[in-house]
């Protein structure tokens, strides 16, 4: 198929030209996600780590419904923060709808399922080693939970990169929240949305291998600056 | 460590904040997918905000979906082609009146080997009829936009339902014109497409047009400010600025002049 | 906050300060699980200011005791007090343990120190120096920035150990702490306890090894089969156990 092969000579050219355009979407799509993964990690991970070692009735039903949470569907999501920030919905005086925060909130909304519940087994996991020794120091369950976090760091970092991974990756709710409107809110992946409807998709395949790239690209920036530091930390 | 990546972090964040550079005062136009897959809005705007400094924000979404976003509130201005449901949108309080701002032509689309001999009709709805004899796949859009409806009323009018053979030879797609000009190319289906979307489309295949000059087939956009009266948010100056620059001479001048590939996309008639 | 309890000459030279939890005393304490009564303790007084060493074979219920005594596992039924009143957080706190594998947090090991000097709010200023003398008191003194999980066997348990001494703990709590150290890395830990017992911390530590209990004991607590046996002297103990399990024990018949 000849678009494959055009396409990846278009991608390259995409990338050496350097257009200004394309980095703008880029750097738009890194910033919205990036961000919805920071907020995310900041609710999720204390959150997970909380249900990971507090007991109380209902954890397990809150469990599975954390996990199930993870699998949220994109336009669902959408469609509801649409709801919400539409001018006749409930928060629409915030006039947040096709802003780049309303398409932060609704990443953070489907990325924070996740890292809550990745984060909830990396703290159970390592809760069974220290449990007793944090006790010992006086520590309250919840009191352990700051202590768990630091000393999981580098298995949190897993459960940062596969929130990055859900949000740049995802299309559905941006595309509703932010309305795709040029130089304001379109990312890379409704970007490639519209260049396959126009039919361009020598295009649309170029722009999803530089996708591809950058999240291999922070995913590999991430587990090395991780790798180096657990290997320094002997966790 | 972690430091480290939050440094990273706050530079991809801070750098990026201060992004494209934003005027003082925009606008939310609703508009439909075939104003901007055609490239008519990335040509023609830029002259509108260079002029007045307004910035034009377009959601484009089918028809259907901008006049019920537009009836949130969640737009200052609706640019759309469905005119009973535009009067009825305007009739109902939620847009302030409708004008003409430019016509182009819906044209029925098929593969070459043409299942249901219809190349060269003039009549868009005994082609229809010719379609649904053979059982040869059609590719509707199935999403109520503004195609959508032009097309339904042309079934109406053939006195054919389609949507009982759904499923069968008539495929509905429920997604944009470009969507679906990609899915029916390659199932080998009619479709009918304006125009604009038609020529400005990359992935044409070996497809054709087969049905094209019959009035019926005429595709009129119109122009409403949303009601600021019915909702506070709605920026009706700069609304009304881009709607009397559309309808002006200016405006109709660079519609007229919009060209891809030596044709002409739309067809300025305000009065 | 006490001072640390390094066998630094000045401390030494001044009479051992009593213990301001003493006596431990324990009331009808039982501990169950899976239906199975692991211990029962109708009574038992801890007052000895010297190294209390709990010897028994395994399953006696040593490790339960401890761990009940420290507040980690709930009595089924029972009641402890510290001198006189039940242990509130004030006093849980007062306290250490150091188990038999070394849970030592994913910092370095001289983080592992400032962690534990941190939630005991020992100010900030104060906590550079006290780690810097606790890491040269422990043999540590080159390695505080090297990561905790990197050190050797007997260096973590030595950090284990020096990170419950931190705080200055009323009674430290041990559970077998040399039971996988070669005899050179028992015989610094060994020496750390002595340390910290003169400094007037009081000991209580369950051990394998009876010469440990006779090196390091002045009491000692016999359990077998979730029962205390025998508390007595270790001087009395060693020559003449009094219940006819000790002295299989200590004749190594029961070592199991």
């Amino acid at each position: 198929m000849q678009d494959f092969a055009s396409s990846l000579d278009r991608s390259i050219g995409l990338i050496i030209s350097g257009d200004a355009e394309l980095w703008a979407i880029v750097l738009l799509s890194l910033r919205v996600s990036l961000s919805a993964v920071v907020i995310a990690a900041v609710i999720g991970m204390p959150l997970g780590a909380a249900l990971a070692v507090a007991r109380f009735p209902g954890r397990q039903v809150l469990i599975v419904l954390l996990n199930a949470l993870m699998g949220l569907p994109p336009v669902v999501v959408g469609l509801l923060l649409y709801l919400m920030l539409s001018n006749a919905g409930p928060l629409g005086m915030l006039q947040l709808l096709y802003t780049p925060t309303a398409m932060i909130l609704a990443q953070v909304v489907l990325v924070m399922p996740i890292i809550a519940a990745l984060s909830r087994q990396v703290v159970e996991t390592l809760d069974r080693e220290y449990s007793e020794q944090l006790r010992s120091f006086g520590l309250s369950r919840l009191g352990s939970v700051p202590t768990l976090l630091w000393d999981g760091r580098f298995s949190l970092l897993t459960a940062f990169l596969a929130g990055f991974g859900r949000a740049i990756a995802e299309v559905g709710a941006v595309m509703i929240v932010g309305g795709n409107i040029n130089h304001v809110t379109r990312v890379m992946t409704t970007t490639i949305a519209l260049e396959t409807s126009k039919g361009n998709l020598a295009l649309a395949l170029a722009l999803g291998t530089i996708l591809i790239v950058l999240a291999i690209a922070v995913n590999a920036a991430t587990s090395l600056m991780g790798g180096t530091a657990r290997r320094l930390a002997h966790a | 460590m972690l430091k480290g990546i939050l440094i990273a972090l706050s530079l991809v964040l801070g750098t990026t904040s201060s992004a494209p550079a934003q005027t003082d005062s925009f606008i939310v136009v609703q508009s439909t997918t075939s104003t901007q897959n055609s490239g008519l809005f990335e040509y023609m705007l830029p002259k509108f905000t260079d002029q007045t400094g307004i910035e034009v924000r377009v959601v484009a979404v089918g028809t259907g979906q901008a006049i019920k976003n537009a009836m949130n509130g969640d737009g200052d201005v609706l640019f759309v082609h469905a005119k009973p449901a535009e009067k009825k949108f305007v009739a109902e309080g939620y847009g302030v009146a409708r004008f003409d701002v430019m016509y182009n032509d819906f044209v029925i689309v098929g593969p070459p080997s043409d299942p249901a001999g219809i190349k060269g009709m003039t009549d868009a709805t005994d082609a229809l009829r010719k379609i649904a004899e053979a059982r040869a796949p059609f590719a509707s859009r199935g999403d109520d936009s503004g195609t959508n409806k032009a097309e339904m009323r042309l079934w109406k009018d053939a006195g054919i339902d389609p949507t009982t053979f759904s499923g069968e030879w008539y495929r509905e797609t429920g997604s944009g014109m470009g969507a679906t000009l990609n899915t029916g190319t390659a199932m080998g289906a009619y479709i009918m497409t304006d125009r604009a979307t038609w020529i400005a489309f990359n992935n044409k295949g070996d497809y054709e047009i087969m049905v094209e000059g019959d009035p019926q087939l005429f595709n009129q956009y119109g122009v409403i400010l949303v009601n600021p009266e019915r909702f506070a948010n709605v920026n009706a100056k700069a609304g009304q600025t881009f709607i009397d620059w559309l309808l002006g001479e200016e405006g109709q001048e660079i519609i007229a002049s919009y060209k891809l590939d030596g044709q002409q996309l739309f067809f300025p008639n305000a009065k | 906050m006490r001072d640390l309890r390094l066998p630094d000459p000045r401390s030494c030279i001044a009479a051992t300060p009593a213990v301001r939890d003493l006596p431990i005393a324990v009331q009808g304490l039982r501990f169950e699980s899976g239906g199975k009564t692991l211990l029962d303790v109708p009574e038992l007084t801890i007052d000895a200011a010297g190294p209390t060493m709990i010897l028994g074979p395994n399953g006696a219920g040593k490790s339960v005791l401890v761990r009940l005594l420290h507040g980690l596992l709930e009595p089924a039924a029972g009641q402890i007090t510290l001198a006189g009143r039940r242990p509130d957080r004030a006093a849980r706190i007062r306290q250490a343990m150091v188990f038999q594998r070394p849970v030592l947090l994913r910092r370095s090991v001289a983080g592992n120190l400032h962690y534990v000097l941190r939630i005991r709010g020992v100010p900030r200023a104060e906590r550079r120096s006290r780690v810097r003398d606790l890491l040269a008191h422990g043999d540590l003194a080159g390695k505080g920035h090297q990561p905790a999980r990197s050190l050797s066997g007997g260096e973590e348990q030595r950090l284990a150990l020096l990170r419950a001494l931190a705080a200055s703990p009323e009674i430290l709590f041990l559970d077998e702490p040399t039971s996988s150290l070669d005899p050179a890395a028992t015989q610094r830990i060994e020496a750390l306890i002595l340390g910290a017992a003169r400094a007037g911390t009081k000991v209580i530590m369950v051990t394998h090894d009876l010469g440990q209990a006779r090196r390091l004991g002045q009491e000692i607590l016999f359990l077998n089969a979730g029962r205390v046996e025998e508390q007595t002297p270790a001087a009395r103990f060693f020559p003449r156990p009094a219940s006819a399990a000790a002295r299989a024990f200590v004749d190594g018949q029961l070592l199991v």
